[in-house]
């Protein structure tokens, strides 16, 4: 962010310079077009780290800016992933009416755009029922009311086999091609621009939400929320909307994922992926945005990297990173790097 | 159908006595200190793996193990304690999560280094295996010895709490710990004796329940979870809370199983979720 | 004879065997800086409790003007002109100066659910912001984070928070707590410069800035009010100085 010296500039527009993009931001948005240029065999891994982060785009937004600690956030992120697959496949329902059953036959629906759309509403939904319990409570209580309902997700997602699949998973699911055109396939070569696009665009408007008085609003709670009842402040309703918002994103990342893959398993609801894409965003750096998306390249291209590993032994180093960075890294890779920069500017001033 | 009453309630008590061994450390500590621990079934862990070890390879009896698993646990919890978790004390409750679950990960990655992922067996003593057959019900000669050793332990507990000076000044300190420092007490060092003893609880738990439940390096993540419900049920700093959660989840997980297997865990949670709501402190929570 | 602008009948709040109120009766007319003193213990930030909302009396009635707001909660309450600041500062700590006024600022103009503009496009809000720290002779450092900000500094931004919400009553509890003599200065003249809107009732311990600043003080001890009147009334008054110097402590 560009900093100005206070003697010359009104504070409007200190604030307004803010606003503007930096020549790094401009730069990694830039990067993120190389996989398809440079190295189209890593298509397919690329569009994964650009779902993964979303996901923890949306994670930032509750707990980097209203202080919301999640174990359970994957809840949405399953949702959504379940949703997309669901409705690609036919339903025949009957109804016991008096007299005789009624037959009624959905059809898939395929379309991904709007099955996209439909996964983030319903994601939303969901996330705007449950906050109205998260908004009311804070420390522990709020922990585990997020890892309990997290769970309680995953259990009806294991058991309602008949709708998800139970263990076994979600079968039978058919997407349609992007645009009429361009079909998902094994390569990547529509899922990783589908994916950074949607990424891109609600990026785009997480930036917006962060830098309006909204998301000062949210930021105050996460640093004081008993201030904010002293200035009269509505927290209960910042919150339930923030984490509507946020359940609508985590929602659409799932619901990419389940489009490009054409699979949808337990895997995308259970407390390993929420534990995951919390590990992510602190690594990177909570409250800052770009902090889940570099959090995210890291982690998954360096767990790509080890894949030949035993899963188990994979979480030695992140356990140790993970201390590491709570103990000297406060605010993740990007608060370290902010510190850097600006010991380097104080140094050569 | 009495029968399987009595039986549902008798492996529910069991496990309920298990699961309060294994979170009374953790409600005290969390009640005194506030700090959230989620490596608490870490040191569950290594009491059990400390007696498997001892067990297969130098031949150790069963009970000799018992003790060690609770020492072992309660020094490697000093050591944790010393290095990482005091600098975390006036933390926030995300960084303090974060590095604990660092810590269970860790141990998580070691175990199964070490031991391997299968889950490992204990030859019990010929003693305490088989069961008793009464009322139409069969009484595991393990879970009965399990209940009995617990008992004991909740009763030494109650009476070290109650009777002791050391009880006074842990119960001080988590009543208000602003005013047990102002009395002149030691708070740094009542918590961690008070770290150290639950720890080493939470150590002898896990030795007692490689019978019950098994044991692999999974543990410390599976039984987090109950052993938190447990705590935010019951309430933060008081062992009657624990005891009265722990039963409540033991039984209702046996119910359960027995009479509903198609809910899975989805009803434990639901209730917890619901109990929280209606008492975000837990049952027997102050504030 | 005009309402008083803030008023409490006969107040009265115990926990248990210990009685923090007995008796309450207050009565603001508009403009008035009255300071509320007494020793340790004797109920002034309990009494800024109850009149605020976070605590519910036993007994007794408390007025804004005409309107009773005893059962209100405290969020309406502010919304209604009656603010405080904290002896202990309730700050945002990384939040810049300029951020968390402007924060306050547009939650009391109802832009805080905007999401889809930057804060900066709410312009006015920000002047606004910038005019309460400038008042506060906190403009120099409106960009710093808080928690950089010198201790005297952010006692005058818990003030400039509770200016933020335009109130009509500003309840100050004990707002040179902890400043160093240096900055006092500071603070005092700031507070001199407030508004004659708004009227001001503050704890003190600080003598010197109750006698410079108050119209009228009043003299709590063990939960109940002992004598109120002029500067030169309490001086003189034996009582008050029994209370202070016959073995109560100062802090």
């Amino acid at each position: 962010m560009a900093v100005m010296s206070n003697a010359v500039v009104t504070p409007r527009q200190y604030l307004h310079a803010q606003l503007r993009w930096h020549w790094i931001e401009v730069a990694f948005w830039l990067a993120t077009l190389l996989p398809i240029i440079v190295t189209p065999k890593y298509l397919v891994l690329a569009s994964q780290v650009a779902i993964t982060a979303l996901f923890a785009l949306s994670l930032d937004l509750i707990l980097g800016y209203a202080g919301i600690v999640s174990l359970g956030h994957a809840a949405f992120f399953g949702f959504g992933a379940y949703t997309a697959g669901i409705i690609t496949k036919p339903w025949t329902m009957s109804l016991p009416l008096p007299g005789r059953d009624l037959e009624i036959d959905l059809p898939g629906w395929g379309e991904p755009l709007t099955g996209l759309l439909i996964s983030a509403l319903g994601a939303g939904l969901l996330g705007y029922l449950m906050s109205f319990i998260i908004s009311r409570f804070r420390h522990l209580p709020l922990i585990m009311l997020t890892l309990g309902l997290g769970l309680l997700l995953y259990e009806v997602a294991n058991k309602a086999s008949w709708l998800t699949g139970g263990a076994d998973g979600l079968q039978g699911i058919h997407v349609w091609p992007l645009l009429g055109t361009f079909h998902f396939d094994l390569y990547g070569y529509t899922s990783y621009p589908y994916a950074l696009s949607v990424l891109f665009l609600l990026f785009l408007i997480c930036r917006r939400l962060t830098n309006s008085p909204f998301g000062l609003s949210l930021r105050g709670i996460r640093e004081n929320i008993t201030r904010m009842r002293a200035v009269g402040a509505e927290s209960r309703s910042h919150l339930r909307i923030v984490y509507t918002i946020s359940a609508a994103i985590a929602g659409t990342a799932g619901a990419i994922l389940t489009q490009t893959t054409e699979t949808a398993s337990l895997g995308v609801i259970e407390f390993q992926r929420s534990a995951d894409v919390l590990v992510m965003l602190v690594l990177g750096g909570v409250g800052r945005l770009y902090g889940g998306l570099i959090g995210a390249i890291i982690f998954m291209v360096a767990r790509d990297q080890f894949s030949g590993i035993n899963p188990q032994f994979w979480y030695f180093p992140i356990g140790a990173m993970l201390i590491f960075v709570v103990l000297f890294l406060p605010n993740g890779i990007l608060g370290g790097a902010e510190r850097l920069m600006a010991a380097i500017r104080s140094r050569s001033s | 159908m009495l029968a399987s009453v009595i039986g549902v309630l008798f492996d529910g008590f069991a496990y309920g006595m298990l699961l309060f061994l294994l979170a009374v450390g953790l409600s005290v500590t969390l009640g005194m200190m506030n700090f959230v621990n989620l490596a608490h079934c870490s040191f569950a862990m290594i009491g059990g793996y400390i007696t498997v070890t001892l067990m297969s390879e130098a031949g150790w009896s069963f009970f000799a193990s018992l003790p060690v698993a609770f020492m072992g646990a309660a020094v490697v919890s000093v050591v944790l304690e010393r290095l990482l978790y005091r600098r975390l004390y006036r933390a926030t409750d995300l960084d303090q999560s974060l590095l604990t679950i660092g810590i269970v990960f860790v141990s998580i990655a070691t175990a199964a280094y070490i031991y391997g992922t299968a889950q490992l067996p204990v030859q019990l003593p010929g003693y305490l295996r088989g069961s008793y057959y009464e009322f139409g019900t069969t009484f595991g000669v393990y879970r009965l010895f399990l209940i009995g050793i617990s008992l004991v332990i909740s009763i030494l507990l109650v009476i070290t709490l109650e009777y002791t000076r050391f009880g006074a000044q842990v119960r001080a300190a988590v009543d208000n710990q602003r005013m047990a420092r102002g009395l002149g007490i030691d708070v740094n060092s009542v918590f961690a004796i008070t770290f150290a003893l639950g720890c080493g609880l939470a150590g002898l738990g896990g030795a007692l329940a490689i019978e019950m439940v098994g044991l692999d390096p999974n543990f410390a993540f599976a039984y987090l979870v109950y052993v938190l419900i447990v705590v935010s049920v019951g309430g933060l700093g008081s062992i009657g809370g624990t005891f009265t959660a722990a039963m409540l989840l033991g039984i209702s997980d046996s119910a359960g199983k027995y009479y509903f297997p198609q809910f899975g865990a989805f009803l434990i949670y639901l209730v917890m979720i619901a109990i929280l709501m209606w008492r975000p402190a837990g049952l027997f929570g102050r504030r | 004879m005009s309402t008083p602008v803030l008023a409490t009948r006969g107040l009265d709040k115990r926990f248990g065997s210990l009685v923090v109120a007995k008796d309450i009766e207050l009565a603001l007319p508009k403009g008035v800086r009255y300071a509320l003193i007494g020793p340790n213990g004797a109920g002034k930030t309990t009494l800024i409790n109850l009149i605020t909302g976070m605590l519910q009396p036993d007994v007794g009635q408390i007025f804004l003007g005409d309107e009773e707001i005893t059962r209100l909660g405290p969020e309406q309450r502010v919304r209604r002109g009656l603010v405080r600041t904290f002896q202990i500062n309730s700050l945002f700590p990384n939040l810049t100066a300029l951020e968390a006024v402007t924060l306050a600022v547009c939650e009391r103009r109802g832009n805080a659910r905007v999401w889809w503009r930057p804060v900066v496009a709410y312009g006015d809000a920000v002047d606004e912001a910038h005019a309460i720290l400038t008042t506060l002779l906190l403009a120099p450092v409106c960009h710093r984070r808080t928690r950089e900000l010198a201790y005297g500094q952010q006692r005058l931004l818990e003030i400039a928070l509770a200016l933020a919400t335009r109130p009509k009553v500003l309840l100050l509890d004990e707002p040179a707590a902890g400043v160093p003599r240096d900055e006092s200065s500071e603070l005092f003249s700031a507070i001199n410069s407030l508004s004659q809107d708004i009227t001001i009732l503050f704890i003190e311990h600080d003598m010197n800035l109750v006698f410079k600043l108050a119209s009228r003080i009043i003299v709590m001890v063990g939960g109940r009010i002992l004598v109120e009147g002029t500067p030169d009334e309490i001086s003189a008054d034996p009582r008050v100085r029994e209370v202070y110097l016959g073995g109560a402590h100062h802090g």
